[in-house]
């Protein structure tokens, strides 16, 4: 008897079975005349007692072999085949896509609503818009120039530490974009796009490796940049507490401007609102929170942007959308914003037909 | 940065209360970031001795006190602490006052039959510790009616403040004491040079064999000195500010940081191998076990301190733990040098190595204090310590920090708007600021800057933009030149008169009706976001990134596109769409019990150099229940009704608009379009999405989902509308039903029918499709609603059956159908 043969032929009878199984239920029986109870395979295997101890030992090597290779084939077909069922059931399922939808959406206005970020971003569009302000853009992937460099934070800067920034695979000119860390590039587009005078706002997406209770590795921002002649720090801390009381509507709510540091403007300033800390209401008890920050534009940043600081003069400030939405509505919590939680979704949203206007208040 | 009152009041002589301190200090620029007042909480808790201690007639675990609080009268207090006995002399809180471990208010009570008027307290009522075994057992000298915190010592209060990036010299006391004292809170206590003379020649020599490494460097020894614990005074300082105190030497290094700014390094003398310390560059394969026990793999980019045997500190930012001392050192050696801020940015950040030596130097240190500060720490050993000096061991040249800047008044009154700062008041604050007066008229100052100040008129070149013109570039770079040192003097006189002292202005506006904030396009986004919401879909907000492996079910995932360093491996991908994000919200929702949603989002789709901003939505499950309406499951018509309605409220012409069924493969194959206007540009896609991302994202129910391209739709034309089509005869409309090949689009149908006759025919729409058993294998039954209108005069029977001759013949021309009868 040939040890090999009959296995051999085994192999490609099963395999031609297979191939010509057309369907599941074909397929399943080539399987269990092969792997079955009584299968081929299966009586070779009980007919190894049968043979003499110096010969098993080989013969069981070659079957093993056999039925992984026999298994594999089966796999491999059922795949197949499923695949070839499921792109038949889809061709099958074809619809005409040419017709026209239902008048009607499969659910009612009031099933939906505007996300508390997109709202405020629309509410400071309302505000700044009536201080003459027009909004501009920036991508969320930036060059490290547009993102540092033209801000005034060389590499080496102690400031680039706090940014915490995420970096994607250099490009041609080896050097690596990043998820911007702030919107401040959209300033120096915006210098680089226009002539001044400007004045202008950047609400957008930012990014910082930084995921706890209080950050999320995205969030959002809203840059503001004024550039003209004669514009003051008077003209900077007006406009913001101009911003402050409209969007948190509270007609005499303290504000608080605080010397400090950036790289892009100096004089540089953070500022306060008034709250209290004991019963989270703003504009009430004696304490501070702050909100924002704002200067008067570094020549630096001029410069690099083509803007003789000689000639012009301009404040800038950035400040997060996610902490003040959560200040004026009281919302606890920084993570659901990102989850899509309907729960949470249907609780915060706002009305689409209600859109923010200073006409009926923001 | 921390420090305790008393530290600051060594360099600030002041009467200004801590109220007072914190207050200005955040004013400018140097934000409070907390105060640790102990003595403030325990102010009312006064030392008391019990008088006597007798059993309590009614509880076996209780005693009855009397009590003496110092001020004459003696008070019933009833108390459970097992070493509570006549003669003891403890904390005593009163009616009123709040135990800080429980935040209760004490108040006078009555303990079983006893009354008690106050509380001896342990020491972690007092939140002193943890000790509550008993009460707290002070020495029977300490002063009967005393405040406790004041007799421990507690009454120090520790400020910690948050030092910006730019201000170096505000990383030592003696720097917040110049900030305090310039904004009229005191006097700076001037640094005075104590004379030492020196007993014998350094042991130890400094050579400079790179000056990247080092520009500058002083040293001495100090011999026969003892290195134990250092005083109690600096201890208690070092602890307060949550520092380990270690010994007296290195105490003393510590001393020196926080104090003055000035990192200084002790070596033991007899630990270094050879006469010289070698200021230089590493070399591949060096390494340093530096005094914080970890070992650095060095490179030639760092600058180390070496002896014979090797490096033995990165310079400026950590000491070798070889020749570092001990308390079995008699002899050390003082390093004071000036490294470069760049060069120990760069290293520190290399090995993330975060000293307080580091923080300040790559801030820049007071390129003046060496020689001075060597002095002072010289003294302090000597003090502290015992022993004798050596001579100074110097290499390399000092600093060149000298510098001028100039304030023109007019300009500084350019930014405060109507609050024009006086010339004197400028100076004064500039003088106060340690700046000095070279020349001065009545139009502007010319100042020296002071030595210690690194951040006005900061190196560093400009980075201007490559696409500049040249010119532009050149005036815009000679006008920073030129007014960026005033811009400085500007910030410091402002900072420190208070930015609260100029008065707010309004923002003129241009106008009083402003012209839109919005650009059209901007203003299209929002609507298109209003729409899907007006349709039932909550607007989300999701991560731009995901998992590659999601993200690939929905189209490439270029490398270019990865992130390097992502926060968790989920997020490292930016995604191709957003109906990817939504999809997994609609999951996760699922899981919570919640299947059926309609979600959209206005956000990026990434594609390698530009980003796509789309409107895009997911439903998932079916229509909520209703006695009107039976449930159903959403299907691709739903997600196409709401690209649809996108669309025709962004003022996109849909008559131009095509449906084609090559949609990307995240569709399910037979049950998606693409939006087209003309046969190039893609408006949107729709559809049922595919069973296998379905699977793979574990969405049970059926899902849609539909992306519209807001940026590939053509910018609205500003187009008056022309007169409307008023004709005075009714339209008249006739039902056509067509037999046709299941294959042909009802679409084809359509527009033949409406094409049949221009002049009469002005709509055309399909009204009724039927699949089924009655009908030929592979066909349907589609039925058209086609609008006649009359224009001249009202149309005859005949007229509309040649019109109906004219549709049935066009439709069948187009696709094959055939009229049912």
């Amino acid at each position: 008897m040939s040890d090999t043969n009959d296995l051999a032929a085994l192999r490609d009878s099963t395999a031609q079975q297979l191939a010509a199984a057309a369907d599941l239920r074909a397929w399943d029986a080539v399987r269990v005349a092969v792997l079955g109870k009584s299968g081929s395979l299966t009586g070779l295997l009980k007919g190894l007692g049968a043979i003499a101890p110096e010969a098993r030992k080989e013969r069981g090597a070659s079957l093993n072999r056999l039925k992984g290779e026999l298994e594999g084939l089966v796999e491999a077909r059922r795949t197949a085949l499923e695949e070839a069922a499921l792109d038949a059931r889809l061709a099958a399922e074809r619809l005409d896509v040419t017709l026209s939808p239902r008048p009607f959406p499969p659910s009612g206005a009031e099933a939906g609503g505007i996300h508390p970020i997109s709202r405020t971003m629309e509410e400071i569009t309302a505000i700044f818009g009536a201080m003459g302000f027009a909004v501009a853009e920036g991508p969320d992937i930036e060059s490290d120039w547009l993102n540092f460099g033209a801000l005034n934070i060389p590499e080496h800067h102690p400031a680039r530490q706090d940014h915490d920034t995420f970096y994607l695979p250099a490009g041609a000119d080896g050097r690596r974009p990043v998820l911007r860390t702030h919107t401040s590039p959209v300033q120096a587009r915006t210098m680089l796009g226009q002539e001044p005078p400007i004045r202008i706002i950047a609400p957008g997406r930012t990014w910082r490796a930084d995921h706890d209770a209080t950050h999320s590795p995205m969030f959002h921002q809203v840059e503001g940049l004024v550039i003209d002649r004669g514009i003051t720090l008077g003209h900077l801390k007006g406009c913001l507490i101009d911003f402050l009381r409209a969007f948190f509507d509270i007609r005499d709510l303290p504000v608080r401007f605080r010397a400090s540091y950036f790289p892009f403007t100096e004089p540089s300033m953070e500022v306060d609102i008034g709250w209290s800390r004991k019963t989270g209401e703003l504009g009430k008890g004696s304490d501070w929170l702050e909100i924002l920050g704002s200067g008067m534009v570094h020549p630096k940043v001029l410069a690099n942007c083509g803007i003789d600081p000689r000639e012009w003069q301009g404040f800038a400030f950035g400040m997060g959308i996610e902490r003040i939405t959560m200040l004026k509505h009281g919302m606890p919590d920084l993570r659901p914003f990102y989850e899509s939680d309907l729960r949470w979704l249907r609780h915060w949203a706002s009305d689409p037909l209600s859109p923010p206007s200073l006409a009926e208040g923001v | 940065m921390k420090f305790p009152l008393s530290w600051l009041k060594t360099h600030l002589e002041t009467e200004a209360s801590l109220e007072e301190i914190l207050a200005c200090l955040n004013t400018i620029g140097l934000e409070v970031e907390g105060v640790e007042d102990k003595a403030r909480a325990l102010a009312s808790f006064r030392i008391a001795r019990v008088v006597e201690a007798t059993q309590h007639p009614n509880a076996d675990r209780l005693r009855a006190l009397t009590v003496d609080a110092g001020d004459g009268k003696l008070l019933s207090v009833v108390c459970g602490a097992p070493n509570a006995r006549t003669g003891l002399v403890g904390v005593l809180a009163m009616p009123g006052d709040t135990i800080p471990a429980t935040g209760t208010v004490l108040k006078v009570g009555e303990i079983r039959g006893v009354k008690s008027e106050g509380m001896m307290c342990s020491a972690r009522e007092l939140g002193l510790g943890e000790d509550h075994s008993g009460i707290i057992d002070l020495p029977a000298d300490a002063p009967i009616g005393a405040s406790y915190a004041a007799w421990a010592g507690m009454d120090d209060p520790v400020i910690e403040i948050s030092v910006t990036p730019n201000r170096g010299d505000a990383l030592s006391v003696h720097g917040v004491a110049r900030d305090l004292a310039a904004a009229g809170l005191g006097r700076l206590k001037p640094l005075v040079s104590p004379s030492i003379a020196p007993a014998y020649p350094s042991p130890l020599t400094w050579r400079i064999e790179d000056p990247r490494a080092c520009h500058y460097v002083l040293g001495r020894a100090v011999r026969g000195v003892t290195n134990g614990p250092s005083p109690k005074w600096l201890q208690d300082w070092l602890s307060a500010i949550g520092q380990r105190p270690i010994s007296a030497l290195v105490d003393v290094t510590n001393l020196f940081t926080y104090g003055l700014g000035r990192p200084l390094h002790v070596f033991d003398v007899a630990k270094v191998k050879g006469g010289t310390l070698t200021m230089r560059m590493a070399q591949d394969g060096e390494s340093l076990l530096a005094l914080n026990g970890k070992t650095y793999a060095l490179t030639p980019e760092d600058g180390i301190i070496a002896d014979e045997s090797g490096p033995e500190a990165l310079g400026g930012i950590i000491g070798g733990e070889p020749t570092g001392c001990d308390e079995g050192t008699t002899e050390c050696f003082i390093e004071c040098a000036i490294f470069d801020p760049v060069r120990i940015a760069l290293s520190g950040r290399r090995h993330d190595v975060r000293t307080d030596a580091r923080a300040r130097f790559e801030r820049g240190v007071d390129q003046a204090l060496p020689a001075l500060a060597l002095e002072l720490a010289t003294q302090t050993i000597l003090q502290l310590c015992g022993g004798e000096a050596s001579t100074v061991a110097e290499a390399g040249t000092p600093p060149a920090w000298q510098r001028n800047a100039t304030l023109r008044f007019e300009r500084l009154a350019s930014y405060g708007g109507d609050a024009a700062v006086l010339p004197a008041e400028a100076v004064g604050i500039l003088e106060r600021l340690g700046f000095t007066v070279v020349s001065q008229d009545a139009a502007q100052v010319t100042v020296a800057v002071p030595s210690w100040r690194n951040d006005i008129i900061a190196a560093g070149e400009l980075t201007q933009a490559p696409e500049l013109p040249a010119d532009r570039a050149a005036k815009a770079a000679e006008g920073c030149a030129a007014i960026e040192p005033e811009c400085d003097l500007i910030e410091e006189v402002l900072r420190i008169r208070g930015l609260n002292t100029i008065p707010p202005v309004s923002l003129p506006v241009a106008s009083a009706v402003p012209p839109a904030a919005l650009t059209p396009r901007q203003s299209r986004a929002v609507l298109a976001r209003r729409t899907l919401a007006a349709r039932g879909m909550l607007d989300c907000v999701s991560y731009g990134f995901m998992e590659g492996r999601t993200a690939a079910l929905f189209g490439e995932t270029p490398e270019s596109l990865r992130v390097e360093n992502p926060i968790a491996a989920d997020l490292d991908q930016m995604r191709p769409t957003p109906v990817a994000s939504l999809l997994l919200a609609a999951s996760r929702n699922a899981a919570r019990g919640y299947p059926d949603v309609a979600l959209s989002e206005l956000g990026a789709a990434y594609r390698p150099g530009m980003q796509l901003q789309v409107a895009a939505g997911v439903r998932v499950g079916h229509t909520p229940r209703h006695w009107a309406e039976a449930s159903r499951a959403v299907d691709a018509m739903d997600a196409k009704g709401d690209v649809l309605a996108v669309l025709a409220a962004l003022g996109v012409p849909m008559a131009g608009v095509q449906v084609t069924t090559d949609a990307p493969g995240f569709y399910h194959p037979g049950r998606a379009g693409v939006v087209r206007q003309g046969p190039k540009t893609v408006l949107a896609t729709f559809g049922e999405i595919h069973p296998k991302v379905r699977a793979a994202l574990d969405i049970a129910g059926p899902a849609v989902g539909f992306e519209v391209f807001l940026d590939a739709i053509p910018d609205p034309k500003r187009r008056k509308r022309g007169a409307p089509d008023l004709p005075a005869f009714q339209p008249v409309r006739r039902d056509f039903a067509f037999l046709v090949d299941a294959t042909v689009p009802a679409e084809t149908l359509r527009r033949a029918a409406l094409g049949a006759d221009r002049t009469l025919i002005t709509e055309a729409a399909i009204f009724d499709r039927y699949a089924g058993d009655k009908l030929p294998e592979g066909k349907v039954s589609l039925a058209v609603q086609v609008t006649l209108q009359p224009r001249d005069a009202t149309l005859t029977d005949a007229a509309i059956e040649a019109v109906a001759e004219k549709v049935v013949a066009a439709v069948t021309k187009a696709s094959g159908a055939v009229l049912r009868a």
